[in-house]
């Protein structure tokens, strides 16, 4: 390891294996984690082929995306689904993988669970046929969405062929403002960087603001990397990361645990740590953002104005003014006051313990306003019982928001939790494109917890921090 | 495997940006266990939304060719999204951009996913608009997209071309050649040996 090395370089350099004919990298994945939806096709080409799976320990299963979190009792009432669980019961069966099915109390969405269980570790090279992967980042891995082509070859080979991307160092310094949260952070950063900002590069978010995010923080920064464009995002390991995983089910136990935690240490990148590009932020500049458009950068702080069509570069503008027209807004128009059908707190970005607590506390001693359907979906069962114990339950109940079981519900549309016709959500999801809640014609406003629950008291968007 | 240098055929434009992978598949479709059947349903709900839409244009019904704007595929990991390209007929994508997981995905499917600069793909995208039934190939050997006389250069990560071009872009028999290499790799990674000491 060089002193001018990053972390992503040193756990590239630990896991590639080789050069490939094509030029490309055979990196070694220490961690696969598959779901329901896209691993189905991946197993049918390694029966196709007559080919096992290479480490069966090293991929973990769950299943999310289907899941109904109303009535989760089998068999489901869509064909489609049931058949698709019944799909990866076989498949985990037969190719010997740990499947954490809907009977099992540690299953819930898969970004949600690894870092639960303590399978997410420092140093680690992670994938799953799910972009959120970028998630597990959050611990100073290299984790990134694959296809389904190339979830085959991880299950059969533990390997993928890769090239090297770039890495840009983001600094946030500063403290945040009170009713500011990682996802304001996240969102702010895609904002500037732009949509597509992050192609071809691994972001490594770095400086006192995120010094001193919580890992679950950490975890929805990560998480939306990939709405940035980056495939990867990372931050550093340090003494937060260590405390975190220590005692989980899959973490090292004993004098393992410390020669580990010296190992993750170690990797996190140095002063003399290079980078292709370094990009800084204030902290004091980031306001509770709200997206208004059908790309996660379109989005503004709650005290401004839509932009104008005429402040984007010529060749954008047709591309803003079909986000202004698809989702009825105008340039100029505030976003505070507009009105809201639906609140969905949950998903892999949002939908964690901490989360859940944040949209309690503003909820407290209101109620969800008339005409809103409020709902809250944790991101896991363990997350769920948590939230049972600490009593937050009967918070968001006693609201009239519904209170539902773990799945990845009503970010994407792929189970019964779905947007109507022109619906306007309020969600603490990660995407905002057309179509993407469920009603092809719905509209989602991306927004954090907190301002997802201001929403549904007031029935409106609302800046959480002149709630009273 | 076979060789990919070109693709010919007709051409659909679609020259917008940012057009993610929920629009190109909306994911009430990705409940299934196969990909079989899912051209039918390539930008279903774009469709509906604008009968003009180029995918419903009987003009272009056919192509082979998609032309499309910046950072083409962005969003969700589905391969259902070129898997279902693929199956309403593209066999080959030139953009101004492409997200990363979307052109991994359709390298592996054996589909060029090539960069054309703005300014000539509005050329390319008016010369197929004036008329359909031009051909237009994507060459991966000379590097251009060719429509009569307009030719373009265009780009593409020099090791994706060549896994293409040399028909070896099925990755898994080249990934399974490193076996033992696999092997000493993961035998080298302290959280493979649990971190025992040595």
């Amino acid at each position: 390891m060089s002193d001018s090395d990053n972390l992503f370089d040193k756990v590239w350099n630990q896991h590639a294996v080789g050069t490939l004919p094509s030029g490309q990298t055979q990196l070694f994945i220490g961690l696969h984690l598959i779901h329901e939806v896209t691993s189905p096709q991946a197993f049918d080409m390694l029966r196709e082929r007559g080919l096992n799976v290479m480490y069966p320990e090293r991929t973990i299963a769950t299943v999310d995306h289907i899941v109904p979190t109303e009535s989760q009792l089998r068999p489901f009432g869509d064909v489609l689904a049931e058949e698709m669980m019944s799909a990866i019961e076989k498949n985990c069966r037969e190719f010997g993988v740990t499947l954490l099915d809907l009977q099992d109390s540690r299953q819930g969405i898969v970004h949600i669970v690894g870092p639960e269980q303590g399978l997410t570790q420092p140093g680690m090279t992670i994938a799953c046929g799910d972009s959120h992967t970028s998630t597990h980042g959050a611990f100073g891995a290299i984790a990134f969405g694959i296809g389904t082509s190339q979830v085959a070859y991880v299950l059969a080979t533990q390997t993928l062929a890769m090239n090297k991307p770039k890495v840009r160092r983001i600094e946030v310094n500063g403290r945040l403002a009170s009713g500011v949260y990682a996802k304001d952070v996240i969102l702010h950063i895609i904002r500037r960087l732009g949509v597509k900002g992050g192609i071809g590069y691994a972001y490594e978010y770095a400086g006192d603001a995120f010094d001193r995010m919580s890992m679950e923080e950490r975890m929805t920064v990560c998480n939306m990397s990939i709405e940035g464009g980056a495939r990867c995002g990372y931050v550093n390991p340090d003494q937060t990361t260590v405390d975190y995983i220590r005692g989980r089910p899959f973490a090292p136990q004993g004098a393992a645990f410390d020669e580990a935690s010296r190992w993750w240490l170690s990797l996190a990148s140095g002063p003399g740590a290079r980078y292709d590009d370094v990009v800084r932020y204030d902290a004091a500049d980031i306001d509770p953002t709200v997206t208004w458009g059908i790309n996660p950068g379109q989005s503004v702080g709650i005290g401004e104005a839509i932009p104008a069509v005429a402040s984007y570069a010529a060749e954008e503008q047709r591309g803003v003014q079909e986000a202004l027209d698809f989702m009825e807004l105008k340039e100029g128009q505030s976003l505070q006051g507009l009105k809201i059908d639906v609140a969905f707190i949950g998903s892999c970005t949002n939908g964690r313990i901490s989360d859940l607590r944040e949209a309690a506390r503003i909820v407290q001693g209101k109620h969800v306003k008339p005409g809103v359907k409020a709902l809250v979906v944790p991101g896991s069962q363990l997350v769920r019982k948590a939230a049972e114990e600490e009593g937050l339950h009967a918070v968001f109940q006693a609201a009239g928001f519904e209170w539902r079981g773990a799945g990845c519900s009503m970010c994407l549309a792929m189970n019964p939790d779905k947007l109507q016709g022109r619906e306007i959500c309020a969600s603490s999801s990660n995407r905002n494109f057309k179509g993407r809640q469920g009603s092809p014609l719905g509209r989602t406003l991306l927004m954090s917890p907190a301002m997802v629950a201001a929403a549904a008291v007031t029935g409106s968007v609302t800046d959480v921090r002149q709630l009273s | 495997m076979q060789r990919m240098t070109s693709v010919s055929g007709r051409a659909v434009p679609l020259v917008l940006d940012d057009i993610d992978t929920d629009r190109i598949i909306p994911a009430r479709y990705l409940r299934c266990v196969t990909f079989e059947g899912l051209g039918a349903h390539a930008f279903e709900d774009d469709r509906k939304q604008d009968p003009s839409h180029p995918f419903n244009d009987p003009r272009y019904q056919g192509a082979q060719v998609l032309l499309s704007g910046r950072n083409f595929g962005c969003g969700s990991s589905r391969e259902h999204a070129p898997q279902s390209l693929m199956r309403w007929g593209i066999g080959a994508v030139a953009a101004e951009s492409f997200a990363e997981i979307f052109f991994g995905n359709c390298t592996s499917l054996g589909i060029p996913a090539v960069c054309v600069d703005r300014a000539s793909l509005e050329s390319l995208a008016s010369a197929v608009q004036a008329d359909p039934t031009r051909v237009v190939t994507v060459d991966l050997e000379a590097l251009q997209v060719r429509c009569d006389d307009l030719v373009v250069p265009c780009t593409m990560p020099e090791e994706a071309r060549q896994s293409l071009v040399s028909g070896q872009w099925d990755f898994l028999g080249q990934l399974l050649d490193g076996a033992a290499q696999v092997r000493e790799t993961a035998d080298r990674l302290p959280y493979m040996r649990q971190f025992a000491a040595g």
